[in-house]
């Protein structure tokens, strides 16, 4: 069952390249790390795939489809840092916004949907804080409230934009439980992930990425020492950080 | 006093709290859309199109110059993010430009439309500092139905502004046009200026679009209280500096406009309910009470919420 399949995708940003000729597909129920060193182009490819940046060339298809067709059944976690926390508002608030194409343009949040809004807040361990200001809440707590916002959108796909950046430690096993209950439903998730080290722990599948894809593949074939060299070039200089 | 007493008062008063109104709510989508400067940039790039609008028509009513207005600031929106793309040139200095260039090219135009015009266009000065009282009875039509106009499209799209500005890029991913927001966000802020620049002036116009929207900002943390409250302060600013101005002859109105919004910041920065130097004062103050006396407690509270 296909999941994801990307031909040709190139992307730049003002005139320069950041993503050339990107190709992969991942199965269904995937649960995928997209590693890479900074620049890579990890965030820009989910950004591209999902058409937020403007792509120079390529095509996405979403479980076979073309994403006009599929934006519904599409959840993004964009990183925690692209929003001003400042902003007046509280985290069942930003949660419920994840329901907002069902509830239908210009029309009201009703009951039902402030029900399923806590039931997620409930699931990620942040029913307490569902009338808390978000910018009162630690990083690791609004990062809770986007998986939330998320996961109402009930949907088939999830890209996750480093999610566990500068989170707690029970804020990292609360979403990896999540992502692994996603997985477990058969959805089909991609997250851009920083931590080498966990790689293996926390993804079945994985995607090296440096501008282009390197290599990708499930998880014990393509994380290898040498494939993860050869993406991070001359960069990476930690050796333990390196599965043998 | 006579002034206000005269029937054309009330409607000049009731029109100028639709302004507020509409402004304070305009002016919260420009705070988060963090283009509080650009406001003040384009109410002063629409002072040439007033001007051309009455040298070409011949004619000082409301409509006309209005729509010569909104061309005008519309341009000069369009420069400054031509500046902007085209050159290393940051937003605000863009935009410092396209204010000073278009407000020296009015008051030039408006020199020289006065020395060929005779008397027929002392109205047109009325544009710089603002003179409600000269309103005429279509010119509050025109002003409140505008207003109302902008009013609605903010509140029924409440639910849709508040996506678009907290978190655009989850917006898009929703499936709701962010183009067409920055459209009709520049649209109705272009119109929220060009119905407000003739009773408030172009200098002076920001004003009434900033200052609302951070006064209200200290009182809640709410994004619909604080476009209520912006729409109050905004309200109320217009109507009592639009009261004192008509209390003399010739005041400008934009200025007791601008003093009476500053009122109403400098008491919510003050004593705001949420932010306000006061309460955070007491709040800092008991927090530290409390440290002292049950350290326990406290140290729960940081376990519970998983640490700062």
């Amino acid at each position: 069952m296909q999941g994801l399949s990307v031909t040709g995708l190139s992307a730049a940003y003002r005139k320069s390249k950041v993503l050339d000729e990107v190709n992969f597909k991942l199965p269904k129920g995937s649960l995928t790390g997209i590693v890479g060193p900074n620049g890579a182009g990890k965030s820009t490819l989910l950004k591209v795939m999902l058409e937020l940046h403007p792509k120079l060339g390529g095509t996405v298809h979403f479980a076979g489809k073309p994403l006009k067709t599929m934006r519904k059944k599409i959840g993004y976690v964009p990183q925690r840092g692209s929003v001003d926390w400042d902003f007046p508002t509280d985290a069942l608030d930003v949660v419920m916004m994840g329901l907002y194409g069902n509830v239908g343009w210009m029309k009201s949040p009703k009951a039902r949907h402030r029900e399923q809004a806590m039931a997620a807040l409930e699931q990620m361990g942040m029913a307490d804080y569902a009338r808390r200001q978000i910018s009162q809440l630690s990083g690791g707590q609004q990062q809770r409230v986007f998986l939330a916002r998320a996961l109402v959108q009930d949907a088939e796909l999830y890209f996750m934009d480093e999610p566990l950046a500068g989170v707690d430690a029970a804020t990292e096993q609360a979403i990896m439980t999540t992502l692994r209950e996603l997985k477990g439903r058969s959805k089909t998730v991609m997250v851009v992930h920083h931590d080498l080290q966990t790689v293996e722990d926390y993804f079945d599948h994985v995607l090296l990425l440096n501008r282009t894809v390197m290599n990708y593949g499930e998880t014990a074939d393509v994380f290898t020492k040498d494939n993860v060299y050869r993406t991070y070039g001359a960069g990476l200089r930690w050796r333990q950080e390196v599965p043998s | 006093m006579t002034l206000l007493l005269s029937p054309n008062a009330w409607w000049v008063l009731l029109s100028m709290l639709v302004l507020g109104v509409a402004s304070g709510m305009i002016g919260c989508l420009a705070y988060w859309k963090r283009q509080s400067l650009m406001s003040d940039a384009l109410s002063h790039a629409a002072l040439p199109g007033v001007v051309i609008a009455f040298a070409i028509t011949g004619v000082k009513i409301l409509p006309v110059l209005i729509l010569g207005a909104a061309i005008s600031a519309l341009i000069g929106a369009f420069l400054v993010q031509w500046v902007v793309s085209s050159s290393r040139i940051k937003e605000d200095t863009a935009m410092g430009i396209v204010l000073s260039v278009f407000f020296g090219l009015g008051i030039m135009l408006l020199t020289i439309v006065n020395r060929t015009g005779g008397g027929n266009v002392s109205g047109l000065d009325g544009f710089i500092f603002g003179q409600a009282a000269s309103m005429v009875r279509t010119d509050v039509y025109t002003m409140s139905a505008l207003g109302l106009v902008v009013i609605s499209i903010v509140w029924l799209g409440f639910k849709e502004w508040k996506l678009f500005l907290f978190d655009p890029a989850f917006a898009k991913g929703l499936g709701l046009s962010v183009r067409l927001m920055n459209s009709l966000y520049s649209g109705v802020l272009v119109l929220v200026i060009v119905i407000g620049i003739q009773a408030v002036g172009v200098i002076l116009m920001s004003a009434l679009l900033i200052i609302p929207a951070v006064s209200a900002r200290y009182w809640t943390h709410s994004f619909k209280w604080m476009l209520i409250g912006a729409a109050v302060i905004g309200g109320g600013s217009g109507v009592i500096g639009t009261v004192i101005s008509t209390m003399g002859k010739g005041w400008p109105t934009g200025p007791f406009i601008v003093v009476s919004s500053a009122a109403f910041f400098v008491v919510s920065l003050l004593f705001g309910a949420q932010k306000g130097l006061v309460i955070v004062r007491l709040q800092q103050r008991s927090r530290i009470k409390s440290e002292v006396s049950v350290p326990a407690e406290r140290e729960k509270m940081v376990v519970k919420e998983g640490g700062y």
